[in-house]
């Protein structure tokens, strides 16, 4: 796992909480700051897709480990 | 950057439909969409302080029931004293057993993340309602004011 400047553990929660607490997130993060989260939800995965596509935030990792699914997301 | 914009009209005021309108709304802000949710007639409940929504599978064949009752269970024992109640908290456990956000929560969120909150004065009107049962931060106007952003709208949602 690359380095990342803050971590978002949204475990256990669903639709749309990850995403929202995500947004949350980076609107205090500068750009270029990489945001780590981890979720349970498995629509996560293709609503950080989405998500990274409509705000313009990379989305540069996207993998389960541990039973758990892991994005990094870099600020635009 | 042209943000794109998304217009709700919130129209039943049941556990059940309550939640795809603040969904949806917030979901869409984060996506950088500009939001706005028009509450009339029963959707005005949605913006009462004391939120209490129920369900009942009453005149609802198409809510899944546990244990596979809805194949047997005889509609006629829906409308009987108590079971919307017990419907209604069982609805309630099960959302917050999976992790699902309160409404609430949803609302706060939907209001942090500025998706503007329109209730409809006219319906207001009808029924008697008294503003100050609502949460704050609602704009009370008519459906011509709604139009105005509901005209330019990407996306208009009749829920």
């Amino acid at each position: 796992m690359a380095d990342f400047d803050e971590e978002l553990d949204a475990s256990g929660l669903n639709c749309p909480l990850p995403i929202l607490r995500a947004k949350k997130a980076l609107a205090g993060m500068d750009t270029g700051k990489v945001l780590h989260i981890i979720a349970t939800d498995p629509g996560s995965v293709k609503d950080f897709e989405a998500f990274a596509r409509q705000t313009g935030n990379e989305l540069m990792e996207s993998k389960e480990e541990g039973g758990k699914f892991q994005f990094l997301i870099k600020k635009a | 950057m042209d943000e794109k914009k998304l217009a709700i009209i919130a129209t039943k005021g049941s556990l059940d439909w309550a939640y795809p309108p603040f969904i949806l709304a917030s979901t869409a802000s984060a996506l950088g969409y500009e939001t706005e949710i028009f509450f009339t007639f029963y959707g005005l409940q949605l913006l009462k302080k004391d939120l209490d929504l129920k369900v009942t599978p009453l005149g609802n064949p198409g809510m899944p029931m546990p244990m596979g009752m809805e194949k047997w269970f005889p509609t006629l024992l829906t409308a009987l004293p108590g079971m919307e109640g017990m419907m209604t908290s069982m609805m309630k456990k099960k959302m917050a057993s999976k992790g699902v956000a309160s409404l609430e929560e949803l609302r706060e969120l939907c209001q942090e993340a500025e998706v503007r909150l329109i209730a409809c004065q006219m319906t207001v009107d009808l029924f008697d309602m008294d503003s100050s049962a609502f949460i704050d931060g609602v704009e009370y106007a008519g459906a011509a004011r709604f139009f105005e952003f509901a005209g330019e709208s990407d996306i208009c949602l009749y829920i």
